[in-house]
């Protein structure tokens, strides 16, 4: 059955601008952002809200993207990985899962990275299980995750000021 | 070279794509958005086995926004990843062969006008009696799936025999039997498979895809579309994780390009999760028997394997797969005889095919849980007895394999110290206990998929004026880090910083064939070529540099950014002058190199699977907490150590180490492929939620060990990782819930129910143990015999014994 497509144009703020962007109002935050604002930053991997792969922030909360009707958003704030770095310099998180290799193949990466943004906003000096309960509800199948959890607990301390490296046996394995 | 000259090679550095992906800026297929694109939805089948009578597409094509529609008339010639198994249509021609068959596609200018049209496409079908599983092929050779095969529903047989193994029996202090059941499971990258197509009215079609293996699709897209290859260009994007899933041509990938031939536009097509299912190519789920005879310290006497493999729909690479279920028994521990006999049947479910692995989980896990249970029969240590009877390095195996380094030993001594082995196997509390298993995998198959004499790997390198280096090859970047290998070893050679180098793979206009990421071939052969290649740069800016410097050549050194005199470092200059230099004198400074693998001393048929130029071994040690009230088992922590021969990448090494143990853990705990066990095989789970794999919160503490023995075949040394260390974990799970618990699980995955079912079956007097109880009679062919290199054999088969008259006999044995 085709679906009515008339657009309706909402007014957001994206990555810190506001911006205004008209869609039929059945798509998604997923969509809305892949296809109508070319943000295409943001993956995905079942649109079903099982995986975690779509994850943004709307009012600084990790909402997954492709259970969010774009309608939704009208007046909120939306943050994608493009908006993580800043003037050129990558976030300490991206810099961080640049360093140790959480980042793989990548696709699940921008998720792994908004989820982990908004826990070190409410707990910047995370145990190891408080990120493993933060990331729960996302998907990688590359890393085993381990590389992740390192990532995030160097940014952490990182940005606590820190002048955080990475273990030896992160990078090199046990002697 | 030795490691103390060396600068980029074995260091943590970053991947080159690491800050595109970082900042979602890598595009993958479905990331590409061509002006006037439009859309391709596949119609699948919703039965499992039928004869198609009828198709009317009148009524979809009639849609608002359909472009247009295609059945499998319109592309009606086969195709296959392997030349032995050309039984796939991109669109059912005839007959469907599994729910989730594609049947039709639509193009249109939205995506949901595309699923609009599916509906309206009728299909009118004749169902056939469905084939289950391989014993249910077994059972049913008609009606047959495929009008090809060896037998019935069996795609392939195969019957190895090296020595004498019933000598070997004979000569035995204890011989065991025993059978096992691996599971299927599937890849599940988390990227969908999607692609683009876009056709010029030049007569060029472009394909971006998905894909692991550019260049077999390429192939694939020329023979279907009937297209000269030239007028082809194929460009991997990057995998969003690949694990063998996106190793064949698909029939999306075929059906996107004649689209976009129909149209005369760009056509995208991206698979929704649960088409993923259907696409499939996992894990083959096999039924397997080994019987071993050993002497009272352990030594193996013979081995008799046998393995039958559930292959799903259609070939894939499924011959392969077959042999691979008998090829790496010998390379872990010397078997002086060994007996193969695989089977391969065809069912009416998702083709299976190469999983990370690629056949060899399946046997390793078998092997590994039955030396387990000799060690305990014969009162040995398991560490113990494979300690005592490795396989030598620089050595041939029974089935002709070359072993050159081997770093098995040294990987057991790591992980028995690191876990405290001795202080606790057999001496934790009930519901704790620790299992120990180890594991060989190929560095590259020896063979190219289809026979060809030329190289496995190019590369080539164009120096800018400017100092850059930019690096063509065809290989494909599916997250292992492929791109930066090449980067890696370039600037290893030419003196210069990794970052300084562009790196172009995976594109057939671009870049010359890498065969692609499969086999864990990728690091070695890439590797080489690029050696070969940065060499004959490196000699030709030496030779201009010398005689700017006046030095004799040998004196000249590239290190740092720079080209200078060995003897006195700060006479020289910078690269870039030097490259400068060559050009002026030369003209453009390109060169080229490429790989292919040495011979495998194995001449006999069947010797294609299993040659290596090289071999890598891990050792792995798995602790469990077992509940005796629920069956749940967990794994708290793992250690793994990983003979990689060199790192050329110490952090990109770690990631695929931990990465395998993760998915090894998957496979060992919950990963399934389940179907609904009435006749419809209907995929009981075809989504993310409900195919169960570890969460941050399944996933175990890893301790990881990279051992570094540099074997002579690997470029700098290196031998692979991305494979090989998932092979230990499901049977060092296995073996330490036997450990804490009592009971023997002889199946993946190790679940609740079945744990639960061993404990209460144990508790009852009976027998501790949830497995496969027997292995169907099968009509073996008469056995290719090869004596082993120790009975003065020369890696031939002594008698004609090539299959076809022993397929024949049996054949002949089988009908009613």
């Amino acid at each position: 059955m085709p679906v009515p497509d008339a657009k309706t144009k909402i007014a957001l703020d994206v990555n810190g601008e506001s911006v205004e962007v008209a869609f039929a109002p059945h798509k998604t935050l997923l969509e809305v952002l892949r296809e109508d604002l070319s943000l295409t930053g943001t993956k995905h991997g079942c649109e079903l809200g099982e995986c975690g792969t779509c994850t943004v922030l709307v009012d600084g909360t990790p909402v997954l993207s492709c259970l969010v009707l774009g309608l939704a958003c009208a007046g909120r704030r939306v943050r994608t990985v493009e908006g993580m770095a800043a003037g050129g310099k990558l976030h300490p998180l991206q810099d961080a899962f640049a360093e140790l290799g959480a980042a793989q193949c990548g696709y699940c990466t921008p998720a792994f990275l908004l989820a982990a943004e908004a826990l070190l906003a409410e707990t910047p000096r995370p145990s190891r299980d408080d990120i493993r309960h933060a990331l729960a509800g996302n998907l990688c199948r590359c890393t085993g995750y381990i590389k992740i959890y390192e990532a995030v607990e160097l940014a952490a301390a990182r940005m606590r000021g820190e002048r955080a490296e990475p273990a030896p046996e992160t990078l090199y394995g046990q002697r | 070279m030795g490691s103390a000259e060396l600068r980029v090679v074995g260091k943590a550095l970053r991947k080159v794509d690491a800050t595109a992906k970082v900042t979602g800026a890598t595009k993958f297929a479905d990331d590409l958005f061509l002006p006037r694109m439009l859309y391709a939805k596949l119609l699948r089948s919703p039965h499992p086995h039928a004869r198609i009578v009828s198709i009317d597409a009148s009524h979809a094509a009639a849609l608002p926004g359909v472009k247009a529609v295609l059945t499998g008339k319109d592309l009606p010639i086969p195709f296959g990843i392997l030349p032995v198994s050309q039984d796939e249509h991109a669109l059912a021609l005839d007959k469907v062969r599994f729910v989730g068959d594609p049947v039709a596609a639509v193009a249109a200018t939205s995506e949901e006008a595309a699923a609009a049209a599916l509906g309206r496409i009728a299909v009118q079908y004749e169902p056939l009696r469905p084939v289950t599983d391989a014993v249910d092929a077994l059972a049913h050779p008609e009606p047959r799936i495929h009008e090809y095969g060896d037998l019935g529903n069996l795609h392939k047989l195969i019957h190895l025999e090296f020595g004498d193994v019933e000598q070997g029996f004979r000569d035995a202090d204890l011989v065991r039997e025993d059978t096992f059941f691996f599971e299927g499971s599937t890849h599940l990258p988390m990227e969908q498979h999607a692609a683009v197509a876009d056709w010029s009215a030049d007569g060029k079609v472009t394909l971006w895809s998905s894909t692991q293996t550019p260049h077999y699709v390429h192939r694939a897209l020329a023979q279907v579309l009937e297209l000269s290859p030239a007028r082809i260009r194929v460009i991997a994007c990057p995998n969003g994780g690949g694990f063998g899933g996106k190793s064949d041509p698909f029939s999306h990938e075929i059906v996107a390009a004649k689209l976009a031939m129909v149209t005369g536009r760009p056509v995208k097509i991206t698979l929704t999760r649960e088409e993923v299912f259907y696409c499939h190519r996992g894990r083959h789920p096999t039924l397997m028997w080994v019987k071993t005879g050993v002497k009272k310290d352990g030594a193996i006497t013979g081995m008799h394997f046998r393995s039958l493999l559930d292959g799903g729909g259609y070939g894939s690479y499924g011959v392969a797969s077959t042999y691979y279920t008998g090829a790496l028994q010998t390379v872990t521990y010397h078997v002086p005889r060994y007996t193969f006999q695989g089977a391969r049947a065809f069912t009416n479910k998702p083709p299976c095919g190469p999983k990370r692995g690629h056949g060899t989980p399946q046997p390793r896990f078998a092997l590994e849980v039955h030396l387990d249970k000799i060690a305990e029969q014969l009162g040995l240590d398991p560490a113990e007895l494979r300690l005592r009877h490795l396989v030598p390095p620089n050595s041939l195996t029974a089935n002709w394999l070359r072993v050159g380094t081997m770093g098995l030993g040294r990987c057991i001594e790591k992980v028995v110290q690191g876990s405290g082995w001795t202080d606790k196997f057999k001496k934790l509390p009930l519901g704790k206990g620790i299992g120990l298993a180890c594991s060989s995998y190929i560095t590259g198959a020896g063979l190219p998929i289809y026979w060809n004499a030329m190289p496995h790997s190019g590369v080539q390198l164009k120096c800018d004026r400017g100092g850059g280096v930019t690096v063509f090859c065809g290989s494909t970047e599916i997250g292992q880090g492929s791109d930066s290998i090449l980067a890696a070893i370039v600037a290893e050679v030419l003196g210069i910083n990794p970052f300084d180098i562009a790196v172009v793979t995976g594109d057939t206009d671009l870049t010359p064939v890498d065969l692609g990421s499969y086999s864990s071939r990728v690091t070695l052969m890439t590797g080489h070529a690029a050696i070969q290649a940065a060499e004959r740069a490196r000699a030709l800016i030496a030779r201009h540099a010398a005689a700017q410097l006046a030095l004799p050549v040998e004196r000249v050194g590239f290190a740092d950014g720079r080209v200078f005199d060995v003897e006195r470092p700060e006479l020289g200059l910078s690269f870039a002058d030097a490259v400068r230099l060559a050009e002026a004198a030369e003209g453009t400074v390109g060169t080229v190199g490429s790989y292919t693998p040495p011979p495998s001393p194995g001449k006999y048929r069947g010797a294609g699977v299993g040659p290596s130029p090289a071999y890598s071994y891990s050792a792995c040690v798995a602790e469990v907490d077992v509940d005796p009230a629920t069956g749940i088992v967990r794994v708290p922590k793992i250690w793994i150590a990983h003979d990689v021969g060199r790192a050329i990448n110490a952090a990109t090494v770690m990631g695929q180490i931990e990465g395998s143990v993760y998915m090894g853990l998957g496979e060992a705990l919950m990963e399934e492929m389940a179907y609904r066990g009435n006749r419809n095989v209907v995929h009981k789970i075809p989504s993310l939620l409900e195919y169960k794999s570890p969460t941050t919160l399944e996933m175990c503490d890893v301790v990881t060990y990279v051992v570094e023995d540099p074997d002579p075949n690997g470029p700098f040394g290196a031998k692979e990782c991305g494979q090989g260390p998932l092979l230990p974990v499901p049977p060092a799970v296995a073996n330490a819930v036997y450990d804490a618990v009592g009971v023997r699980i002889d199946e993946v995955p190790i679940t609740p129910e079945k744990v639960f079912k061993a404990l209460r079956s144990k508790g009852k007097g009976e027998e501790g143990r949830v497995g496969p109880k027997s292995f169907p009679e099968i009509p073996w062919p008469e056995p290719t015999r090869v004596p082993p290199p120790w009975e003065g054999g020369d890696g031939k088969a002594v008698e004609s014994g090539k299959g076809g008259k022993g397929r024949q006999r049996a054949a002949k044995a089988a009908r009613p």
